[in-house]
C-alpha cells in the first residue's frame, strides 16, 4: 500500500507573526512547526505503515526552508519526501495550492492520500477536499479513526454531536483531525538518517496536467484586502456583584451594545 | 572554527527539549519530593532510543555521536536532574565500557538490550573506603573453575536497585609495579538476580532524589568466567577510561541544571515586582543575569568541545575533566544565584530553583570530584 501525506510548515504561534507588503505571511521570517492536523495525518499513515507495511511519502509545498518539515516527517518514520518549491507558486491561495499539490501527486503512485483537516495559519479546511476533486477521487473529511479493509478504508468521520462511519474504495483522500491520535516523537537516529536521505525537489515544470493560470498569486481567486496581527485587547471591565445584580448588569450591557 | 550546530543536531535538540518539557518537567517536583524512581519516563525514553544514543545501530543503538548524547542529558537536566543522571549513568558508565571492551558475545547479550532500553545499566566502582582513591578497593573476585566468585560491597551506586546489568570492579590479585606490590583490578558484568548479589540501604540524598542510589552487596556471588569485561588486570584502566566519558555526561547534566535555573530566573525577574517595578529592572539583577549567562555559555562550549573530542580523539581526559570541573562549578554558582534572585520564594520547595540548587551540588562530587578534575588537568600540564 502506498500512502501520500500532505504536510505544511506553518508559523509557530509561540513566535510572532510577520507579513509581506502584499498581506501574505512572511514565512521565511517566522518560527515554524509542522501543522498539527497534518502531523496527526502523518501519524495515522505511520500507524498504517506499522500495521500493513505501507510506504509513506510526504509532500509539501513551500519555500526551500519547508524541507525541514519533510526531514522531521522522515525522522518520525516517513519513507520519502517531496518538496514542491518554485517562485511562481508563491502567494497561492487554497485553489492554487490544491492545483499545485494535485499536479505533484499525479506523478506519484498512491492508494491513499491523507491531509490535515486545516492549517493553523489559513484555517480554511479547503485544500484536502480540493485535491480530491482535482484527482477525481472520493474524500472523507474530519477523520477520527481510520481502518483498512481489503481495498477499502473505513473511517469514523467526526460530525458535531455524533460520528459517521464511512466506507470508501481506495484510492481516496482522507482529511485528519489533530484529535485523531497522539503523534509519535522523532528518534535521535531517525533524525540523522533523515538528513542522509535524498529529498525530491520539484518545480513548476514537474507538475503534471496543471495550467499556469491556476498557480501562484496570479492564479489565486482569493484577494487579500488587508491582513493584520491580532489586536491586543484591553484588560476589560471587572465588577463584583451578587448573582442577581450581575445578571441584570450583563443584560443591560448587552442591550446597550444591541446584542439583545 | 564554526560554532554553529548542524541541522541534525538542532533537530535532535528540539526533540529532546520537546520530550523534556512534555514528559519530564511535569513530574520533576514529584520525583524529587517522593524520591520515587521515574520508571514510566525511563520506559518512554527507551522506546525513543534515548538509552542508546551513542551506541551503533548494529547493537541496538541510535548510532549518533557523543554530542547528540550530551545534548540529550543537557535538555533532560534542564527540567529534571534525576532524569539526566539516569540516562548518563546508564549510557556512559554501563553501555560505553561494554561497547568499548566487551567481546562480541557480551555485546550481543548485554549491549543490545541496554541500548534498546529493555534493560537498565549501572556501574560499581566506589566503596565505603574507596572514593577518590579507587585503588583502595576491597571487593575481591576469585576464579573458581568456570566461575568468578565475588565478595565485597559497592556504595553510592546510581540506578542501584533499578538496573539489570552492572559493570563491577574487583581485585583479582596483586602485581608488582615499579618494585611495589599493587592490587590487580578487573572489571566484570554482573546481572541482577545473580545469587549472592543483594542490595543494602537506599541512600537519602540532598538532590537527584528520584535516582535510585543503593549499596550493592556481593556474598559468594558466582558469575560465569566469560563475564570478565576486558582483560584480567586491566580494570583500573577500564574504570578511568569509562569515567572520562562519564564526566562528559555529568558535565552535560551540570550544564542543563545551570541553563534550567537561568531560564527560570529570567522568567521570574520579569514578573516579580518590588518597589513598583519588576526586579529585572534593577541593575543588580541585570548584572547577575549577565554573569550567569556568560558562564553558562562558556560551560556549554567546554562541554560540547569535550563531546566532540570523544568522537574524534582516542584520549580526551583533559577535555572531559575541564568540561566537568567548569560546568559543575557553574551549575552550583548559577543555581545559587538563581535562588538568591528568587529571594524567599527561592528557598521554598514549590519553586524549581530550590531543587536545582540541591541537584547541582552532586555534579561537583560524583564521577570525580572537582579536586580530582584539577589533578587530571594539572597532571597533563606538568608531565
Amino acid at each position: 500500500m502506498k500512502i501520500v501525506v500532505c504536510i505544511k510548515q506553518v508559523p509557530d504561534t509561540k513566535g510572532g507573526v510577520k507579513f509581506n507588503p502584499d498581506g501574505t505571511l512572511d514565512r521565511g521570517a517566522m518560527l515554524t512547526i509542522m501543522n498539527p492536523d497534518d502531523k496527526a495525518g502523518l501519524e495515522a499513515a505511520l500507524r498504517l505503515k506499522d500495521q500493513y507495511d505501507a510506504e509513506v511519502t510526504v509532500v509539501t509545498m513551500g519555500l526551500p526552508k519547508a524541507e525541514e518539515v519533510l526531514r522531521e516527517a522522515m525522522a518520525m518514520g516517513a519513507d520519502k519526501g517531496v518538496l514542491v518549491t518554485d517562485r511562481v507558486l508563491g502567494g497561492a491561495d487554497t485553489w492554487a495550492t490544491s492545483t499545485t499539490l494535485a499536479g505533484a501527486i499525479r506523478n506519484l503512485d498512491y492508494d491513499l492520500i491523507i491531509t490535515g483537516r486545516q492549517a493553523i495559519d489559513g484555517d480554511t479546511a479547503q485544500v484536502g477536499p480540493q485535491i480530491s476533486e482535482h484527482l477525481n477521487i472520493p474524500v472523507i473529511s474530519y477523520a477520527q479513526d481510520i481502518k483498512i479493509e481489503g481495498d477499502s478504508v473505513i473511517v469514523e468521520r467526526q460530525y458535531e454531536d455524533r460520528y459517521h462511519v464511512v466506507k470508501a474504495k481506495m484510492p481516496c483522500l482522507i482529511t485528519a483531525l489533530s484529535e485523531l491520535n497522539e503523534p509519535r516523537y522523532m528518534t535521535p537516529g531517525g533524525i540523522f538518517d533523515a538528513y542522509k536521505q535524498e529529498i525530491t525537489v520539484w518545480g513548476r515544470a514537474d507538475l503534471k496536467d496543471v495550467d499556469d493560470a491556476n498557480l501562484g498569486l496570479k492564479g489565486s481567486p482569493t484577494k487579500i484586502a488587508k491582513a493584520s496581527d491580532k489586536v491586543r485587547k484591553g484588560a476589560g471591565e471587572k465588577v463584583t456583584l451578587d448573582p442577581d445584580e450581575s445578571v441584570s448588569y450583563i443584560v443591560d450591557k448587552l442591550k446597550v451594545k444591541h446584542v439583545i | 572554527m564554526d560554532f554553529t550546530l548542524s541541522k541534525e543536531h538542532e533537530m535532535a535538540r528540539a526533540l529532546f527539549k520537546e520530550f523534556a518539557e512534555k514528559e519530564v518537567k511535569p513530574l520533576a517536583q514529584e520525583v524529587d519530593e517522593t524520591e520515587v524512581f521515574p520508571r514510566e519516563t525511563v520506559e518512554k525514553m527507551a522506546k525513543l532510543g534515548f538509552l542508546g544514543i551513542p551506541v551503533p545501530k548494529e547493537y541496538g543503538g541510535q548510532g549518533c555521536d557523543p554530542l547528540t548524547y550530551a545534548m540529550c542529558v543537557e535538555e533532560l537536566s534542564k527540567v529534571c536532574g534525576t532524569t539526566g543522571v539516569i540516562v548518563s549513568a546508564h549510557t556512559s558508565l554501563c553501555c560505553d565500557p561494554i561497547m568499548t571492551y566487551g567481546t562480541e558475545e557480551q555485546k550481543q547479550k548485554y549491549l543490545i538490550p541496554l541500548a534498546k532500553g529493555e534493560k537498565l545499566g549501572a556501574f560499581g566502582l566506589t566503596e565505603p573506603g574507596a572514593g577518590t582513591d579507587a585503588q583502595g578497593q576491597q571487593t575481591k573476585a576469585v576464579l573458581d573453575g568456570d566461575e568468578w566468585v565475588l565478595n565485597g560491597s559497592k556504595c553510592f551506586i546510581t540506578n542501584g536497585k533499578e538496573a539489570d546489568v552492572y559493570v563491577i570492579f574487583a581485585i583479582t590479585g596483586t602485581v608488582e609495579k615499579r618494585g611495589r606490590m599493587t592490587k590487580e583490578i578487573s572489571a566484570f558484568i554482573v546481572e541482577k538476580g545473580t545469587p549472592g548479589f543483594t542490595f543494602g540501604t537506599k541512600e537519602k540524598k540532598m538532590g537527584i532524589r528520584g535516582s535510585s542510589t543503593y549499596e550493592l552487596i556481593f556474598t559468594d556471588c558466582r558469575i560465569p568466567k566469560d563475564n570478565l569485561l576486558g582483560q584480567q588486570g586491566k580494570g583500573f584502566g577500564i574504570a578511568m577510561h569509562t569515567l572520562d566519558g562519564g564526566r562528559i555526561g555529568i558535565a552535560s547534566q551540570a550544564l542543563g541544571l545551570a541553563e534550567g535555573a537561568l531560564e527560570t530566573t529570567i522568567q521570574y525577574v520579569k514578573e516579580r515586582k518590588q518597589f513598583g517595578r519588576t526586579i529585572g529592572a534593577f541593575q543588580n539583577t541585570q548584572f547577575q543575569l549577565a554573569d550567569m549567562a556568560t558562564k553558562v555559555q562558556a560551560a556549554q562550549l567546554l562541554v560540547y568541545k569535550a563531546a566532540m573530542a570523544k568522537a574524534t580523539q582516542k584520549v580526551y581526559s583533559v577535555e572531559a575533566a575541564m568540561a566537568k570541573l567548569y560546568a559543575a562549578e557553574v551549575a552550583m554558582e548559577v543555581t545559587t544565584k538563581a535562588v538568591q534572585l528568587h529571594g524567599g520564594y527561592g528557598y521554598i520547595r514549590e519553586y524549581d530553583v530550590e531543587r536545582m540548587m540541591r541537584d547541582a551540588k552532586i555534579t561537583e562530587i560524583y564521577e570525580g570530584t572537582s579536586e580530582v578534575q584539577r589533578m587530571v588537568i594539572s597532571g597533563s600540564l606538568l608531565k
